[in-house]
């Protein structure tokens, strides 16, 4: 089961209660994640990633373990804890003014 | 029992403001969408509780929002829009090709007769189509594909579509308006568009009476005459008498004729409101007096609302969406600031008294009348 935690307002977006908890099926990467993120709650569809290209929104950025994974391959697995789900996958409103 | 509903949207979500037909006492619900951008949120004609919401923000991009019940409860709906083809490239700032990127929906234009149509203006400038209720949309691509289309340049608020207006007597005829491109007329529903921007003149652009590239900050229809449109331009309010096919000034003896809504009286197609800014580097009233002008000869002679407004050290701007007139009897007129305030006026504009005092800084304002 992985586990993903999500900025408040997109919390509050699609109606989700604390951590999201995943299923996911074959390798455990950063798009198969968001993937099966999206598909469990489509409000997030074009919040987090762009709708044709894919690509991360600027402010949004991806860390696990203590680590930036903004800018890794997408395709590329994430690291054992997060996928045995003893680590959770953040999703964070970048920090910026407004 | 009559009554009226103000739909506001403001930096940091959206109100729903409601009251009677007496329009003095107030309730007041929100903030829906907290912390969010709500750019616009309109109500369609045919069945006034399905809402429609644009919000935004810079960090996680456009979602729409939509409501069966009034405003009660929201449910996001579709936020996927997509240029039709490859987008192509419209004027940069400097002048250099820019691709067309979707940034955000500026106005919702409701159909008048089918509460699951609406359109969307948004910027980069292109007009969208739901016909599923906001499930999905589909861009009428003919507008932004007119041949004009790549010399179109933002203005300093984005190259936003912002205005969208439906001709209630002549189906299929709609007008939109571009900042910094002008207003397009269609008369096949949207598929195809002309300039219509004859007579107006801009200091701000090489050719000051070119076809395209004027910035027009709003137009405004009486739906009984809709030959008739209004328009305030960035500098310049102006007049057609020929859905139009030509613009004269009515600025007349205006204190200054830049500013950003503009609206007409419900039953009086002659009586027309703006708000006059100082100019366009000074966004806030001439000498910090907050002042509503009414003319109700279809402009050129323009007299001072002030009863009830600041008329000292008001330093706000109005934006263009944010004004809006409700249809009871006696017609009411509504306004927000950027200060936070919604004013309105349940005798015309004779008198104004404030609704809220301390909101976000409004985006927009709606209403909704229950005759």
């Amino acid at each position: 089961m992985i586990r993903v935690i999500l900025p408040a307002h997109l919390r509050r977006l699609a109606s989700i209660d604390g951590e999201v908890k995943l299923e996911v099926t074959g390798a455990v990467t950063q798009r198969a994640v968001l993937d099966a993120l999206e598909t469990a709650y489509p409000a997030l569809r074009g919040t987090i990633r762009d709708h044709d290209t894919g690509q991360r929104r600027a402010f949004i950025r991806f860390f696990a373990c203590e680590e930036d994974l903004s800018h890794e391959d997408l395709d590329a697995p994430l690291p054992e804890a997060v996928a045995a789900g003893t680590e959770p996958y953040l999703i964070v409103g970048a920090m910026a003014g407004g | 029992m009559t009554g009226v509903r103000v739909l506001v949207g403001t930096r940091k979500g959206a109100f729903v403001l409601s009251s009677d037909g007496t329009r003095r006492n107030w309730q007041v619900s929100g903030p829906h969408f907290a912390g969010w951008e709500i750019y616009h949120l309109k109500g369609s004609p045919a069945d006034p509780d399905r809402l429609y919401a644009s919000q935004s923000s810079s960090w996680s991009g456009q979602v729409v929002q939509r409501s069966d019940d009034g405003g009660a409860s929201w449910r996001p709906v579709g936020n996927k829009f997509s240029y039709v083809g490859t987008p192509g490239t419209h004027q940069w700032y400097d002048g250099t090709p820019h691709p067309w990127e979707f940034a955000r929906v500026w106005h919702f234009e409701p159909s008048l007769d089918d509460p699951d149509m609406v359109y969307a203006g948004v910027e980069d400038a292109g007009l969208f189509r739901s016909v599923d209720g906001g499930e999905t949309w589909t861009e009428l691509p003919g507008l932004r594909g007119h041949d004009t289309g790549t010399s179109w340049q933002p203005g300093a608020g984005g190259m936003c579509l912002h205005t969208i207006i439906l001709d209630p007597v002549h189906r299929g005829r709609m007008f939109a308006a571009i900042s910094a491109a002008g207003t397009f007329r269609s008369d096949d529903a949207g598929e195809t568009w002309r300039p219509v921007n004859r007579g107006l003149h801009s200091e701000g652009i090489p050719d000051s009476d070119a076809e395209v590239g004027h910035c027009v900050h709003r137009i405004a229809m009486h739906p009984a005459r809709p030959s008739v449109l209004y328009m305030q331009k960035h500098w310049d309010v102006m007049r057609s008498d020929d859905a139009g096919e030509s613009w004269y000034e009515i600025s007349g003896n205006l204190p200054t004729d830049f500013g950003f809504p503009i609206d007409v009286h419900a039953h009086e197609p002659e009586t027309v409101y703006v708000v006059p800014i100082t100019s366009d580097s000074l966004h806030y009233p001439p000498d910090g007096q907050l002042r509503v002008y009414r003319s109700r000869t279809g402009g050129g002679e323009w007299e001072p609302l002030t009863r009830g407004l600041p008329q000292q050290h008001c330093y706000v701007n109005v934006y263009r969406d944010a004004m809006a007139v409700d249809s009871l009897d006696e017609c009411g007129v509504y306004f927000g600031t950027t200060g936070g305030q919604v004013y309105a006026s349940a005798d015309a504009g004779d008198s104004w008294a404030p609704i809220v005092r301390d909101l976000p800084a409004v985006l927009s304002v709606e209403v909704q009348t229950r005759s």
